[in-house]
């Protein structure tokens, strides 16, 4: 197919891809690249399933075109656990049962690690408000909140 | 549909020229994107700024702040000298969208996208901000409330891009605040919202005052009656009584779901009151 070629590092590894110009980055990871663990929900921002780390930054993937991801850094929830390791942020969502259906899981463990990278002991409000661009409607978010704090404290070594 | 990422303003300001169909300018998407997959815009041709060096930064010289096209609005937040000096307008900034929104969301975009609800937008004018603007004839400078002419438009002539706001360096003794109106207090758009700027002058008397409006009416309102209530003023209660009723009495808002006219014009009051009190209180702090 003609189309833009595209150089990225994804998860650690070299990744290049081609896609349309009106590709959402989404849509490259999930059907493209195979990372399933990227999740579809609304398509316009605001509900959070498919949050990546984009250079740095938490994005919605489905607010990126994939020839925007040029030369940049992704992560998503296939780059969390470490062989068969899970990343405490998993254990913990595991332990406190903080998912049902699972849609919104992926999405909610990206704009976790997001969090507790630029602020390692965040308050029950910090993290409420730093989650507040991930939906979920299994949970009514008791239980996703509890398990970011216990992932925290694991991270921090308390 | 083509996709381009110049590297030069020049560049990019030729291929809106030279476009033949429709042309969008593409900073954070958070607009653009939606407007695409809502099937409300089909550009022919995608003109990605972000890769133009000059528009990536905010810097901060003798004369203020330059924020450029394509810094995303957590930047603005995450920068301390920029809180320091406008935490008005760092506020309206931060309020649009989620974190996911923040990491690339644009202040310039938001002014573009020209809705009348837009977060950033009153606490821009309130600080006088301006457009630093490039097109084919070069480049001109214009009041921030000059660029939305009502929802969706803008003021731009053809082959016009915004490439920064600029923010005047902040006078001793002077504050800026922003609040919205929302129903939740995230993830939201303002029913109606109110940003105050004032400096006071060394016995803690309003010198001089801007006043702005959000989702008050098509465009953002620039309250110079307001203003002017609260010059000379030590924004005490009757003060605040008064540009509450001149507030709301400039709005003409639109009744929908989100809010009826009576309410809008109510709560323009009362957050005029609200952050005209914010932003006399860090004006004497400093």
């Amino acid at each position: 197919m003609a189309g833009i070629a595209v150089s990225t590092k994804i998860n650690g590894d070299n990744a290049e891809f081609l896609c349309h110009p009106d590709e959402t980055l989404l849509d490259v990871l999930r059907d493209r690249l195979g990372l399933m663990g990227v999740k579809e929900g609304c398509g316009t921002g605001d509900c959070g399933a498919c949050s990546i780390i984009l250079d740095d930054r938490l994005v919605c993937s489905c607010l990126v075109l994939g020839a925007e991801a040029e030369g940049g850094r992704i992560e998503t929830v296939e780059g969390m656990a470490q062989g068969d390791q899970l990343h405490p942020l998993q254990q913990k969502f595991l332990e406190h049962a903080a998912l049902q259906c699972g849609i919104c899981t992926p999405g909610f463990l990206m704009a976790a690690k997001d969090l507790l990278a630029k602020n390692p002991d965040p308050t029950e409000e910090e993290i409420r408000f730093g989650l507040a661009g991930n939906l979920c409607r299994c949970t009514g978010y008791d239980k996703i909140v509890r398990a970011v704090q216990d992932a925290a404290g694991v991270m921090r070594g308390a | 549909m083509r996709y381009i990422r110049p590297s030069s303003l020049e560049d990019a300001v030729g291929l809106l020229v030279e476009a033949s169909g429709k042309a969008a300018i593409l900073a954070g998407g958070s607009d653009l994107l939606v407007r695409m997959k809502g099937g409300f815009i089909e550009p022919d041709l995608i003109i990605d700024i972000k890769a133009i060096d000059a528009l990536k930064h905010m810097t901060e010289s003798e004369d203020g702040f330059v924020i450029g096209a394509a810094v995303p609005c957590a930047v603005l937040g995450e920068n301390a000298a920029l809180r320091r000096a406008w935490p008005g307008v760092v506020e309206g900034a931060n309020l649009i969208g989620s974190k996911q929104v923040q990491g690339r969301c644009t202040i310039v975009g938001n002014l573009c996208n020209a809705s009348p609800a837009a977060d950033s937008v009153p606490a821009l004018v309130a600080a006088g901000a301006k457009a630093l603007i490039r097109g084919p004839a070069g480049s001109r400078i214009a009041a921030v409330e000059m660029v939305p002419v009502g929802p969706g438009k803008t003021s731009l002539a053809s082959g016009e891009i915004i490439e920064a706001i600029l923010l005047d360096k902040r006078q001793p003794r002077s504050g800026d605040a922003y609040q919205r109106f929302t129903p939740r207090t995230e993830m939201d758009i303002a029913v109606v919202s109110a940003a105050v700027n004032l400096t006071l002058d060394d016995q803690g008397i309003v010198q001089s005052a801007r006043v702005a409006l959000g989702a008050a009416a098509p465009t953002v309102l620039l309250v110079e009656e307001a203003a002017a209530v609260l010059t000379g003023s030590r924004v005490d209660d009757g003060t605040l009584n008064r540009l509450a009723e001149v507030c709301s009495g400039a709005c003409r808002p639109i009744d929908d779901k989100r809010g009826t006219v009576e309410f809008r014009r109510k709560v323009a009051g009362v957050l005029a009151k609200r952050v005209a009190l914010t932003a006399y209180q860090r004006a004497g702090q400093k």
